[in-house]
């Protein structure tokens, strides 16, 4: 699965102004994006999944353009094929979990759904052992059962890529760990590709084949998996890369001091 | 038995007002909303004038408007040989025009009150923009939708100054029951005048406090 993205995007709001100017590509299954809050990684996968529009650029996941301001190409987000889990989730307050799963499956003007949706709905409800809840609101629900239930309605329709913005932030640390491993057994399961942005270093750790480090709205670096590979030897370095990363970010101050005193 | 005509009368027409002006109200209300654009403040301001003007002068806005000789009253006199002047058609064009505001207000607050990251996700699990409308955004404001429905209602019931510009207080035709509260009392006629107040009193306090339960229920509710 390849995905390429190279956008630029300005934001302006009164006088503060944000430039995006982001440029990677991945070739493996688990990519994650990793830097500070306004960094400008949650605008670049909001880019891909059809909710912002770039001012110029090209996005390409698995062969499909779904951007291209040469080509005039610009797909709305429905027609993208994207799966997209919010940070808070999203699932929609006045459904039910079996509706809001069932949600990309029913037509606009249809009462019912079909009997081979129900089906669908059924099975996935199984897979991800929330068949219980499928009455319930999603205010009822734990975080962890509320992210099983986002994850459910975003891969019904077999998405060609999950994006994930910020996926654990919302869950304690015990919780947190375990919905990673639940996680990257989907990602078995679906044979999906995950795009996961986080500030977080320990999901770098866990999820990253290609890590890609944004600061400041621009990338910083792109490791791919055989520069991660062959620092295996290396305990932790996918971390310590990140907080080499993050300190630099926080501290340019400390860095040009470190830089002028020759440590 | 005191003649209830009027009140019927007022029932029809703000039923009328209600429909129309929820059609309208809910179209600006999204648009103003969802949609930054040059001069939405003034829109906005223009919108909520009524609320704020002395009736009578909303009536005579509505005679210049579409009296015979109005801008659009001779279009429609010239074309369809008809004029709103009078009857209760034109009744209910007053009462449209005075409830307008407090349904346009409320149905902003509640489009705005619906986060646009559940339309987001709709738009991602494949809907068009007219589905997303239909099944995210006005599920999730029908309730403050419903209040504002209610509150424009009752002022639509009520109203008084703008009616009388434009439909006059013709009995039978288009004296609704606050004109006919005003008859009666000039006639020192008090049981129809108490019949009638007592009506109005009871509805719109039932009209009020169900509003007021509505929101209490969406600030607690799911």
């Amino acid at each position: 699965m390849r995905l390429e993205v190279d956008i630029r995007k300005t934001l302006q709001s009164g006088d503060r102004r944000f430039e995006l100017e982001a440029a990677f590509s991945s070739q493996d299954d688990l990519t994650v994006i990793f830097g500070a809050s306004g960094s400008g990684k949650s605008l670049t996968i909001q880019a891909i999944a059809g909710l912002v529009t770039p001012e110029q650029g090209r996005i390409v996941v698995g062969g499909k353009i779904l951007f291209d301001s040469h080509l005039g190409i610009n797909l709305p987000a429905r027609k993208r094929g994207v799966g997209y889990l919010f940070q808070d989730y999203a699932l929609f307050p006045h459904l039910t979990v079996r509706e809001n799963i069932a949600y990309p499956l029913k037509k606009a003007w249809h009462l019912n759904l079909s009997s081979d949706g129900r089906e669908e709905v059924d099975e996935i409800m199984a897979s991800f052992e929330i068949s219980h809840l499928a009455e319930s609101y999603p205010a009822e629900l734990s975080g962890g059962q509320r992210q099983r239930v986002a994850l459910a309605r975003a891969m019904i329709k077999k998405p060609s890529i999950l994006l994930l913005d910020e996926p654990f932030s919302a869950l304690d640390s015990m919780l947190r760990h375990r919905m990673r491993m639940e996680l990257l057994e989907i990602r078995q399961r679906f044979a999906v590709p995950l795009v996961v942005i986080t500030h977080d270093p320990a999901d770098v750790e866990v999820f990253a084949d290609t890590l890609v480090i944004f600061a400041n709205g621009r990338v910083e670096e792109v490791c791919g998996r055989k520069k991660l590979a062959a620092s295996e030897d290396e305990d932790g370095w996918r971390t310590k890369v990140c907080w080499r990363a993050q300190w630099k970010k926080e501290n340019p101050t400390a860095q040009n001091f470190a830089m002028a005193s020759g440590i | 038995m005191p003649d209830l005509t009027p009140l019927w009368l007022t029932l029809r027409i703000a039923s009328f007002a209600t429909a129309i002006a929820f059609v309208f109200a809910v179209a600006f209300a999204w648009l103003t909303a969802r949609f930054a654009f040059w001069g939405r403040d003034f829109l906005d301001a223009i919108l909520t004038l009524p609320l704020v003007m002395p009736p009578t002068v909303l009536g005579y806005y509505l005679i210049v408007v579409w009296g015979r000789n109005g801008w659009l009253g001779s279009w429609l006199n010239a074309h369809f040989g008809i004029s709103l002047m009078f009857t209760w058609q034109g009744a209910v064009l007053a009462a449209t025009v005075v409830s307008f505001p407090l349904l346009f207000k409320s149905a902003r607050a509640a489009f705005e009150g619906v986060s646009i990251e559940y339309e987001q996700a709709a738009r991602i699990l494949g809907d068009n923009e007219i589905a997303v409308f239909f099944r995210i955004t006005l599920p999730l404001a029908a309730r403050g939708l419903l209040a504002g429905t209610m509150l424009a209602f009752a002022r639509a019931m009520g109203d008084f100054g703008a009616t009388l510009m434009v439909a006059g207080n013709i009995e039978g035709k288009t004296q609704t029951a606050a004109m006919a509260v005003f008859d009666a009392v000039q006639a020192g006629d008090y049981a129809l005048a108490n019949t009638l107040v007592a009506i109005m009193s009871v509805v719109c306090v039932t009209i009020l406090v169900m509003t007021n339960k509505l929101a209490n229920r969406g600030r607690a509710g799911r």
